[in-house]
């Protein structure tokens, strides 16, 4: 068993049901979430997508539902539209949501890149940012990222330049 | 103690922030391997991971019966976030990265 490459965790003062909601509804991840959206019906076997908001077939990241507890569990795949299918090129993404006193742990684990270091490292950018904007939204309201500063797309594209 | 008063008090010692640093070029490290080539006892080395720990700076996965170390950036982004303007942060990262690659250059 390969060992996770990633293991972010925040501690959002709000419950496990908003933050659940959060990591799906298109509203809310558009504001933290370089205005993308993740879509799907969330069963398990389905197929997801990560979209840009207003540009629905502007797709960066495909994959599968794994597993699915809401509010407290959900492990997908996840991968480049070109590399669906292609397990080596396909990681995994759980997100745990646990109560913790009166805030909430979220743990973001992010494993089994296999050979592809190009991912990995457009993904460590990615993550803190996200998930530190996903906190401020859900406390305050307010919105961090600013919309177009940048993409998933582009990040990706800018490991592969390197 | 305050979160954020943790966070700084964590990273206000160089043994913990080489610590980090072991973390951060090689994610998910035992007791083990962070003690390898430090010139620290591992009671020194578990007493540093703990105050990591509790400023959530570093987090820990069971393997099995292997316990792994994971650096966490989020204390760190959230500091970020709180001094750096939305609008400022491709500026800020456009010249964090031509002073990393001016001072490389000079080193080589």
């Amino acid at each position: 068993m390969d060992k996770p490459k990633f293991v972010y965790v925040s501690y959002i003062n709000s419950t496990p049901e908003k933050v659940f909601n959060a990591l799906l509804d298109p509203e809310m991840t558009r504001k933290y979430w370089f205005n993308h959206h993740n879509a799907s019906d969330w069963k398990v076997g389905s197929r997801w997508e990560h979209r840009i908001f207003d540009e629905p077939a502007t797709v960066h990241v495909v994959g599968k539902v794994i597993e699915s507890n809401p509010p407290n569990r959900l492990v997908v795949t996840w991968a480049r539209p070109k590399d669906e299918g292609n397990d080596q090129k396909s990681s995994r993404v759980t997100y745990d949501v646990e109560p913790f006193g009166q805030s909430v742990k979220l743990t973001v684990t992010h494993d089994e890149f296999g050979d592809d270091t190009e991912m990995f490292e457009s993904v460590s950018f990615g993550w803190p940012v996200v998930l530190s904007g996903l906190k401020t939204l859900l406390e305050t309201g307010e919105i961090l990222a600013a919309p177009s500063e940048s993409s998933c797309g582009e990040e990706l594209k800018a490991a592969q330049a390197k | 103690m305050a979160d954020t008063d943790k966070v700084f008090k964590a990273l206000a010692d160089g043994s913990r922030r080489r610590l980090l640093d072991k973390l951060h070029a090689d994610n998910g490290q035992t007791l083990g391997e962070l003690c390898a080539d430090l010139n620290m006892s591992r009671q020194a080395v578990t007493k540093h991971l703990l105050l990591l720990e509790e400023a959530n700076l570093v987090v820990t996965v069971w393997r099995g019966r292997e316990k792994l170390h994971y650096i966490n950036p989020m204390p760190i982004s959230e500091i970020f976030d709180r001094w750096v303007g939305k609008y400022e942060r491709n500026r800020v990262r456009a010249l964090a990265d031509l002073k990393k690659a001016l001072e490389e250059k000079d080193d080589g």
